[in-house]
């Protein structure tokens, strides 16, 4: 499945991924720092992913006090 | 996962409310939450006139949005910092909203108005990119304020930013910023009232809110945040978050409800020593103000503006 991140913007490809939850988990993620959008729907951690899917990893935490 | 409320299919977990929620029932949570700190800090009266501080980012749009939803009279004002086009991408996001809402916006632009942008200014002061932005934005919303004669300045600051400044604050044991921090800063001389309504919401909530309800807001980070200490501090209390969901809540509410008291003394002590700026008129613990004295060392004007 194709992944976006951001800040820096990139895109990676994973395989073998069958959850947001484990999606986060493989790439040392914290759930608590952004949302999971699974083609262009917001979905929850336990959601199931399929290798035809497209996510953006979308951080939520902002800078600047 | 399914809704708490309607047990349809959730899009959003809550974790620190052991919750998950659908769309509508989580536009219902997130306006419950700003309606209940309005309610226990007594934030806004129905016919305050509100300023709105907006950034462009995810928080001080979902802010807007979620007071006009619930009746306030709530204007945007918009402070161009100069940050290139991370300032000009974030200028269109806050235009577009209040065009697309038919909303009052008022704009200050700092080069232009006040002859200096953050870069510049920071580099000019020798003060951190952040330190200069936050002093500028906060004299320029108590004076936009003022001046257009509105009831009470409103800022996105979430959970997460409070939490985070209150870590800062207790290492240092800063006890005139802990005297400060607080969700209301009500009106004094020369200072506009200053409320945080957001103060019950997590800005992952926020960031799912403007996601949900299609408000276009800037993704990316300012390129002067990157390595600051506020991003530090709240990756540290995520990661606290992950392990135990509820502890920055519990951090945040308890100093409000146990602690905060004990530090209100050294605010009243602080605000005697307020005296009106020799340049600007804005209170200030020195002859000259903060920002008076950032500007004429980023352009070596002495006046309080070059309008």
């Amino acid at each position: 499945m194709k992944v976006l991140l951001r800040n820096p913007r990139r895109e990676i490809e994973v395989a073998g991924i069958s959850s947001v939850a484990k999606l986060l988990k493989h790439l040392d993620i914290v759930s608590e720092s952004v949302l999971v959008i699974c083609n262009d729907e917001l979905v929850t951690r336990d959601a199931q992913l399929r290798e035809t899917d497209s996510i953006e990893i979308r951080p939520v935490v902002s800078g600047g006090a | 996962m399914k809704c708490r409320r309607c047990k349809g299919a959730a899009v959003i977990d809550v974790r620190r409310h052991n919750a998950a929620f659908c769309k509508d029932c989580f536009n219902h949570h997130c306006v419950e939450q700003v309606r209940r700190a309005i309610h226990d800090f007594d934030m806004l009266q129905p016919t305050d006139r509100v300023l709105v501080a907006v950034s462009g980012g995810k928080d001080s749009l979902a802010v807007w949005d979620l007071l006009i939803q619930l009746g306030y009279q709530a204007d945007g004002l918009y402070i161009g910092l100069g940050i290139g086009e991370y300032s000009n991408e974030s200028g269109r996001f806050v235009r577009d909203f209040a065009v697309e809402r038919e909303l009052k916006l008022i704009e200050v632009d700092l080069p232009n108005d006040y002859g200096f942008d953050i870069p510049k200014g920071s580099e000019a002061a020798r003060r951190a990119p952040c330190s200069a932005c936050g002093l500028s934005k906060r004299h320029l919303f108590n004076q936009a304020a003022m001046d257009g004669g509105y009831d009470v300045v409103v800022t996105g600051h979430n959970l997460d930013d409070e939490a985070a400044v209150l870590m800062g604050n207790v290492l240092r044991w800063e006890a005139g910023y802990l005297a400060r921090q607080f969700p209301v800063l009500q009106a004094s001389v020369g200072f506009a009232k200053k409320v945080k309504p957001l103060v019950k919401l997590g800005e992952r909530e926020m960031a799912a809110y403007c996601v949900l309800n299609g408000i276009d807001y800037i993704i990316e980070e300012c390129p002067m945040a990157a390595g600051n200490r506020h991003l530090g501090y709240k990756e540290i209390l995520n990661q606290l978050e992950e392990q135990s969901p509820g502890a920055k809540t519990a951090f945040l509410a308890g100093f409000f409800d146990k602690a905060h008291k004990r530090f209100a003394e050294v605010a009243v002590q602080e605000r005697e020593t307020l005296q009106p700026c020799a340049q600007c008129s804005a209170p200030t613990t020195n002859e000259v103000c903060a920002f008076c004295r950032l500007q004429v060392r980023a352009t070596g004007i002495t006046i309080g503006t070059t309008r």
